[in-house]
């Protein structure tokens, strides 16, 4: 439902963005990868759900093999969308999304799922099958896509949650965990089947410190250890610039700029400057449009 | 726009509106039908779910048919004793409860207990991105939630009805030979001779196996089109509820033309 249904525009694609060290006057960060070496392409990608409403114009991106790459941006930008395009949940209405070289928009049904197999991804609220303990929340992919024996699964499942420090929930049920510790088990899911690209919606939302650090850590230990590579949507500048590779930002479906971490820490562009520095003023807006002040208490 | 047309309007929308959905429910169907594979090679999730919509609806449908059953004998007594036919009461009980109010009655408290929590389990998952997870694991998920859910729907409202009416019978034995007295002998014995086994029972089963269809059919359906949110979720275990009753009597009508025609067998 979710794909046919969604109704599809096409928009005029806009010019990528500079790189912001490009931007700021300082040496061109190198770029994210070299020619050839990229995993994850969006070409021109656009995306709306409605004609009148654009998610994604023109979006442009590259991840490359082995790379922890964070796509950030404001609230209700796009990021989200562009996970959803790469697992094929929706299709874009103009523009190129390649994983391995490959173009998911153009995917017969089985090789849809022969793709989603080699992904894994973390959902904002985790999404944890409730009716299900958390060992077999973990055995799920497992059980649905291997015929490994039971014995072996469950080795495989306790040696994923002690990856996230959470084999002694293995017979809790999802609603008996904290917030925290639900992102981490379904971290382990995510990873159950050593996937060979990771994607993360908000992994750090509603987190405390520690929970947060915690997550943080393990997706890049997870990332390198296991030679995956990782998208990492978020809106949290400071963990992000503590764990990735290099960085996109999206506004208003566009790639405003993006660069590795050194040149977005040194970065002067506007845009970057007030995510990395919280500005309430900037060029992006917090207050959604509206009449003024004096119009609405008169 | 001036009112008349604005209430045409509105009307063409709602027709369209509807003509689509049963549109996309059709599509449903032979989705279900298509992705029914994983529920033959792994029985234990049909039978998981028949023990959420069978099993733990079992206390209501046979108290339900334990009183409807007393209430005929009482109310038939009444009848019954006006022309001397006080021995045919175990037929009329037995009729009643098997060709209409077994299957009927039986599919109405089905919707009502097991159909809204299928919509609300389904609808939830939705809410929650459950579903979505599933997708992007690679699991379909009218393989692996819709169809056993509707299977086990399928598989137990005939058994329950069945049971409604065993127990709808039994009910009509204890207040109608138990408590007014009238011989058991003829109870039983006018029962055996009166209800044909196909004319009667067969067309029963019949009738629950085409409710169970629709009343499963309609209940995942509107679990798996809910909007996700909490209001998208609450009105559609109301719409399951409320579709459900009207489609299973407007079935009963039809198959009761089509079965029983006023004759006799």
């Amino acid at each position: 439902m979710t794909v046919a249904d969604a109704s599809l525009s096409i928009a005029a694609p806009a010019a990528s963005a500079a790189p912001v060290g490009a931007a700021a006057g300082a040496p061109a960060p190198s770029s994210p990868c070299a020619a050839g070496d990229a995993l994850v392409e969006l070409k021109d990608v656009s995306f709306g759900y409605t004609k009148d409403r654009q998610i994604l114009s023109g979006v442009t991106l590259t991840v490359p093999r082995g790379k922890l790459v964070a796509v950030m941006g404001g609230s209700g930008c796009g990021k989200t969308t562009v996970l959803r395009l790469l697992c094929g949940q929706i299709r874009a209405g103009a523009g190129e999304v390649l994983v391995g070289g490959k173009p998911v928009a153009t995917m017969k049904r089985d090789e849809m799922y022969a793709h989603r197999r080699r992904l894994g991804m973390l959902f904002q609220f985790g999404a944890l099958f409730t009716d299900m303990t958390v060992f077999d929340n973990v055995a799920f992919p497992m059980h649905e896509h291997t015929d490994l024996p039971d014995e072996i699964i469950r080795d495989l499942v306790l040696m994923k949650l002690n990856a996230v420090g959470l084999r002694g929930t293995a017979q809790l049920k999802p609603s008996e965990l904290s917030g925290g510790m639900a992102r981490r088990v379904a971290l382990a899911r995510t990873i159950a089947l050593d996937p060979q690209i990771a994607l993360y919606d908000e992994p750090f939302a509603g987190l405390d410190p520690i929970s947060l650090s915690v997550v943080g850590q393990l997706i890049r230990r997870l990332n390198d250890a296991l030679g995956m590579t990782s998208i990492l949507v978020t809106h949290d500048v400071a963990e992000s610039l503590k764990i990735v590779d290099y960085i996109y930002f999206i506004s208003e479906g566009k790639v405003v700029a993006h660069g590795d971490v050194a040149s977005i820490k040194a970065s002067t562009d506007p845009f970057v400057r007030q995510f990395v520095d919280g500005e309430p003023d900037g060029p992006v807006r917090f207050h959604y449009p509206a009449k003024t002040l004096a119009e609405d208490f008169a | 726009m001036k009112p008349v047309l604005r209430i045409l309007s509105r009307l063409g929308h709602a027709t369209i509106g509807g003509v689509e959905r049963l549109g996309f429910a059709a599509r449903f169907f032979s989705a279900i039908l298509r992705q029914s594979g994983t529920s033959v090679v792994r029985p234990q999730l049909v039978i998981k779910e028949i023990y959420q919509a069978g099993v733990l609806s079992l206390i209501i449908v046979l108290m339900s048919g334990m009183f409807i059953g007393m209430v005929l004998a009482l109310q038939g007594y009444e009848t019954l004793v006006r022309f001397g036919a006080t021995e045919s009461m175990g037929v009329l009980v037995a009729l009643s409860l098997v060709r209409e109010l077994g299957p009927v009655v039986a599919a109405l408290l089905f919707a009502s207990r097991a159909g809204s929590a299928m919509t609300a389990e389904i609808g939830l998952m939705k809410t929650t991105e459950q579903l979505s997870a599933m997708e992007v694991m690679a699991v379909d998920p009218i393989a692996r939630v819709v169809a056993p859910r509707f299977w086990a729907g399928v598989i137990s409202l005939p058994l329950l009805a069945a049971l409604f009416s065993a127990l709808g019978i039994y009910g009509g034995y204890l207040v109608g030979v138990r408590l007014i007295g009238i011989d058991g002998g003829a109870f039983w014995g006018q029962m055996q001779a009166a209800v044909d086994w196909r004319y009667d029972v067969f067309n029963g089963v019949i009738k629950s196996l085409v409710f169970a269809v629709a009343v499963s059919l309609i209940a995942v359906f509107e679990g798996y089109d809910a909007n996700p949110t909490a209001e998208g979720v609450s009105a559609a275990t109301t719409r399951t509820v409320v579709i459900s009753a009207l489609a299973i009597l407007a079935l009963d009508l039809m198959l009761t033309i089509f079965m029983f025609r006023g004759g006799t067998h």
